[in-house]
């Protein structure tokens, strides 16, 4: 990427998520919990050209380096999603996503009844499945709508 | 079957059915030798929906077992109308009960309480979910007419919202059975059932009408169509019309199909059907008490194996 095409500056320290399938960005801060509030540095960028998945988004966070459990999560929204930490400029770090077993927390069940949407004293909880999620306790499968469920 | 709760039909291997199955037919033949067998426990009976038949069976089931049962009333003039979460409700009910079985109207509610609770739940019911104990002794009534394999099963009604159509249908994957489902377009089986199914390599085999497949079947399951998944009754009454069945429909099946409703049925099978040899609904519905006692025996014998209590058999 030239010089002229560059579109957000690099970051000191903190993650860049890289490869984020286009429009999901914001998807990703949310299910990361970052919405500007805890006064991190976020850059985002959103349908950037790329050779791999012609239109890609990508999110830098400064300050922060996220934690395995918390990209894995990602890989249901981003499953092309590359992680790289970042100190002082350099990549110390380069991680694909992978697939948790289980979600907890993020999603809402879009199944309005199920018990999980009765205000009970539990967490959602999905089961990754081969090509979506899955609710513990009403069996609903989530396929290509996982990202409208986001609730975090 | 070691766990202690019954939640859904997925967790039964075919080792669990056909324990709790021989343990029912050991009932049947000789219900004194089970009378008082778990006297002294007490089993609570938390219907958060009407019922009648799956209520009155678990409580004549539990007592003929010896086990005394209190009954959390309607929930109308129950703490349930004051607001109290379903996880504060089986807590508090856990202090006074061995043992719980309940029925709630949302789906995941049987798997939620057993979070809550270290007394074994069983699933009455949950929503468009699940009800496995009507399982059980469905495949019992299957079993005790025709045997578990080799087995060709028509399933037909609402497929979508009947709660013992998915229980059914996922534990027949245990057994060697071949399953139609017959249904309208709109009432066909949910994503979460299909998942099921294909998961174990089952084939779902749908169809719009029963004639195609009818002379094929063991196994006739029918079910009732709820006039309130219709947004209009005309196409209610055309969609029902269709999917019901008199002596004249069953000219055209073998003659030993056995037809099965979980009951209530409204006129999706006509009275003329009773008097065939092919009803088995009555039968049906009567084998819930060994089929209950033989499950409530073996729950609690798993709950008391855990807390390493001696039986005194």
């Amino acid at each position: 990427m030239s010089d002229h095409e560059l579109r957000v500056s690099k970051i000191r320290d903190g993650t860049v998520i890289d490869h984020v399938e286009g429009g999901q960005a914001l998807n990703v801060l949310a299910i990361l919990g970052i919405d500007g509030s805890e006064g991190l540095g976020v850059s985002v960028g959103m349908n950037v050209p790329s050779d791999r998945l012609g239109r890609k988004d990508l999110v830098k966070v400064e300050g922060r380096e996220l934690s395995q459990s918390e990209v894995d999560v990602l890989s249901l929204i981003a499953p092309e999603a590359t992680i790289n930490i970042i100190r002082e400029f350099e990549v110390v770090e380069k991680n694909r996503v992978t697939r948790p077993d289980r979600v907890a927390g993020v999603l809402s069940c879009p199944n309005r009844n199920c018990i999980t949407n009765a205000d009970e004293p539990v967490e959602t909880r999905f089961e990754v499945v081969a090509d979506g999620v899955r609710c513990d306790y009403c069996s609903t499968v989530l396929r290509s709508d996982i990202a409208d469920h986001i609730d975090v | 079957m070691r766990q202690d709760h019954l939640i859904t039909a997925t967790q039964l291997s075919r080792d669990d059915i056909e324990a709790v199955l021989d343990r029912a037919r050991e009932v049947a033949a000789d219900p004194e030798a089970y009378a008082g067998r778990h006297a002294g426990t007490m089993l609570a009976l938390c219907f958060f929906e009407p019922s009648t038949r799956t209520r009155m069976s678990f409580d004549a089931a539990a007592q003929r077992l010896g086990i005394d049962t209190i009954d959390m009333g309607d929930v109308d003039s129950s703490s349930v109308s004051k607001g109290e979460s379903l996880a504060d409700t089986v807590r508090v009910i856990e202090g006074y009960a061995d043992s719980i079985v309940l029925r709630h109207p949302s789906e995941g509610a049987a798997t939620l309480a057993a979070e809550f609770v270290d007394v074994p739940v069983i699933n009455a019911g949950d929503g468009a979910g699940q009800h496995p104990s009507q399982t059980l002794l469905d495949l019992h009534t299957i079993r005790e007419n025709h045997g578990l394999d080799d087995l060709t099963v028509g399933i037909m009604g609402d497929l979508k919202y009947g709660r013992t159509v998915h229980s059914l249908a996922t534990a027949l994957t245990n057994f060697d059975a071949r399953q139609h489902f017959v249904s309208p377009e709109s009432l066909r089986l949910p994503r979460s059932v299909r998942f099921d199914l294909h998961e174990t390599g089952a084939q779902v085999r749908e169809h719009d009408d029963l004639e195609a497949v009818l002379p094929e079947l063991d196994v006739l399951y029918v079910t009732r169509i709820q006039k309130e998944r219709f947004p209009d009754e005309n196409e209610y009454h055309r969609v029902a019309g269709e999917y019901r069945i008199d002596a004249d429909t069953l000219e055209a099946a073998p003659d030993d199909l056995t037809v099965m409703h979980p009951l209530p049925r409204v006129d999706e099978i006509a009275p003329d059907v009773d008097d065939t040899d092919h009803a088995r609904y009555f039968e049906q519905a009567h084998n819930g008490i060994p089929v209950r006692m033989a499950l409530l025996d073996t729950v609690l014998e798993n709950a008391e194996a855990d807390e390493g209590v001696e039986v005194d058999r």
